[in-house]
């Protein structure tokens, strides 16, 4: 068990009925660590996050978080999950709220924080995000590219340690994709610890720390994004790679 | 990391341990949940029985005999009950449906027909249903009109659908307005019609939606048909207090009331079944 991981999963395993869809999956999250999750649909990337999050049950292994097995059914998923933050394929934000509450409401109700002070942190966060002007919109009425900032901004204002991302640029258009992205970068530089399934390769490449290929549930390999995207080992990875990425 | 194949996968130790705590939390749930019943209905049953006037309120109210007694009359009483929402139900849903398309049309020839479906949704749902219930079975004979029936059970049955039509037609007008314009332009890219579109696409799609709550007003109308019995439709209500008034006894009423929750209890786990259902389909993959 090596103590510096801030998440570590050992032996996940995750059925839907007959269907396996995770398999034995290891992983270890260190602080600062950019994990990618690439595949092609149906491989567990979505699954993994979402096993990670509890909204999955696991059928096998263990995860741990912070030191602790958050697998266990005993242990309070609320608490968990006011330690990690996710964003959605499809952002999710609330439609019935404007930007503000959409990001002051988990840091007033779950954190307790006061008002003013949620308010401060969302302002200063959307701001830096380049949404200070759409804080009093609802989500509606607000691009595609604007809607996953301000889910992005949402899920950071609960200050969390581990970001998981599920193909949070999946149903933005190319041009929209860039402004999403500018801000992962940025919160990677910054050293925050994420976790992202993605189907954008370049920027899984430049980003990363650690490249993890999944095939019918199971990690079929990782490694720094260097070698995997230069020199994949296994021959699936290869096939895979060869189709998604951009021919030079 | 190991691979392992599938098809030979045992629970791990850790897994085990897993299931046997959950186990004994849906024990230890089922055990609270229990408890907690037994001690809720004894409280009420306490506190109801030990009523200073619980005596004579069971006399009157609960009384075998006179149960027994009254209720073969109740029981027919109760047939007409069952007759009037079977026959009321479907004219209903045409009526509301009706209604409901009509005022959704855009074309200038339908202006007539869309002020006249705003009207009758205004005015019927305004006039409690009582009262349209006492002029359609006291106002409609007394006109003597030739070839309109004079038998008030029918015509009772037409005032609640009338009145519930009212309803239903706003139930399935926020239906069709819930569903997403997308799906129209859709349909008229594929050159539907309106027409078409209502009746293929739009109006499966908003039925669908409002299932819920038309199943709620149907369920608050089998209680009404006991309304007839201002008109003296000798119904369950009417039967029971008919009895009541020879007997000095209230139980026929205790035994009308059972016989309607005996009726609406089924429909109300089948709406709940019917939600559940809807909720899983439309809503299935969010797990992928």
């Amino acid at each position: 068990m090596s103590h510096e991981a801030l998440l570590e999963a050992t032996g996940v395993r995750k059925t839907y009925g007959e269907k396996v869809v995770l398999d034995d999956v290891d992983l270890v999250v260190r602080p600062h660590d950019v994990i990618c999750l690439i595949g092609s649909s149906g491989s567990g990337k979505s699954t993994l996050l979402r096993c990670l999050n509890l909204l999955e049950d696991v059928d096998d292994g263990v995860i741990e978080f912070e030191g602790r097995e958050i697998s266990d059914p005993r242990v309070d998923r609320r608490a968990v999950r006011s330690r990690m933050g996710m964003v959605f394929q499809s952002y999710n934000l609330f439609p019935h709220l404007s930007v503000l509450d959409n990001c002051t409401i988990a840091p007033r109700r779950v954190h307790g924080v006061p008002k003013a002070e949620a308010e401060q942190r969302a302002h200063d966060l959307l701001t830096r995000f380049g949404l200070a002007d759409q804080a009093s919109k609802h989500p509606d009425r607000m691009s595609g590219g604007q809607q996953q900032r301000a889910a992005l901004v949402r899920a950071l204002c609960t200050q969390p340690t581990l970001l998981l991302l599920d193909e949070i640029t999946a149903a933005l258009d190319p041009e929209l994709v860039g402004e999403v992205l500018t801000i992962v970068r940025e919160l990677a530089e910054q050293g925050t610890t994420m976790i992202l399934a993605t189907h954008e390769m370049a920027f899984a490449r430049d980003i990363a720390s650690t490249v993890c290929f999944l095939d019918q549930g199971r990690i079929l390999e990782h490694g720094s994004p260097a070698r995997m995207f230069s020199r994949p080992r296994e021959e699936r990875t290869r096939q895979f790679l060869a189709r998604v990425l951009p021919q030079t | 990391m190991s691979v392992v194949d599938g098809s030979t996968w045992e629970p791990s130790r850790r897994e085990l341990e897993r299931r046997a705590v959950r186990r004994a939390r849906a024990r230890r749930d089922i055990l609270v949940a229990t408890v907690a019943l037994v001690v809720v209905l004894g409280a009420l049953v306490i506190g109801i029985t030990s009523a200073p006037g619980w005596d004579r309120v069971r006399e009157t109210f609960f009384n075998w005999d006179e149960a027994k007694a009254s209720f073969p009359q109740v029981i027919k009483g109760f047939g007409k009950n069952v007759v009037v929402f079977l026959v009321a139900e479907p004219c209903i849903l045409v009526v509301g449906a009706g209604v409901a398309v009509i005022r959704s049309t855009v074309s200038p020839v339908m202006l007539p027909f869309r002020v006249l479906a705003v009207v009758y949704a205004d005015v019927f749902r305004g006039i409690p249903t009582i009262l349209l219930v006492y002029l359609a079975g006291i106002g409609i004979p007394a006109l003597e009109l030739q070839g309109l029936t004079t038998n008030t059970l029918w015509l009772g049955t037409g005032a609640l659908v009338v009145s519930y039509g009212a309803y239903v037609s706003e139930v399935f007008r926020a239906g069709i307005e819930s569903i997403h314009p997308s799906q129209l332009a859709s349909a008229d890219t594929l050159g539907l019609s309106r027409w078409q579109s209502m009746v293929h696409v739009i109006l499966p799609q908003a039925t669908r939606r409002v299932a819920p709550p038309l199943l709620n007003d149907f369920i608050s109308l089998q209680k009404d048909t006991a309304l007839l019995s201002v008109i003296f439709v000798f119904e369950a209500m009417f039967s029971a207090q008919d009895y009541t008034n020879y007997h000095f006894n209230y139980t026929p009423l205790v035994v009308a009331a059972v016989l309607f929750i005996g009726l609406t209890i089924p429909l109300t786990r089948f709406t709940d079944w019917f939600a559940r259902r809807m909720m899983r389909r439309e809503f299935a993959g969010v797990a992928k």
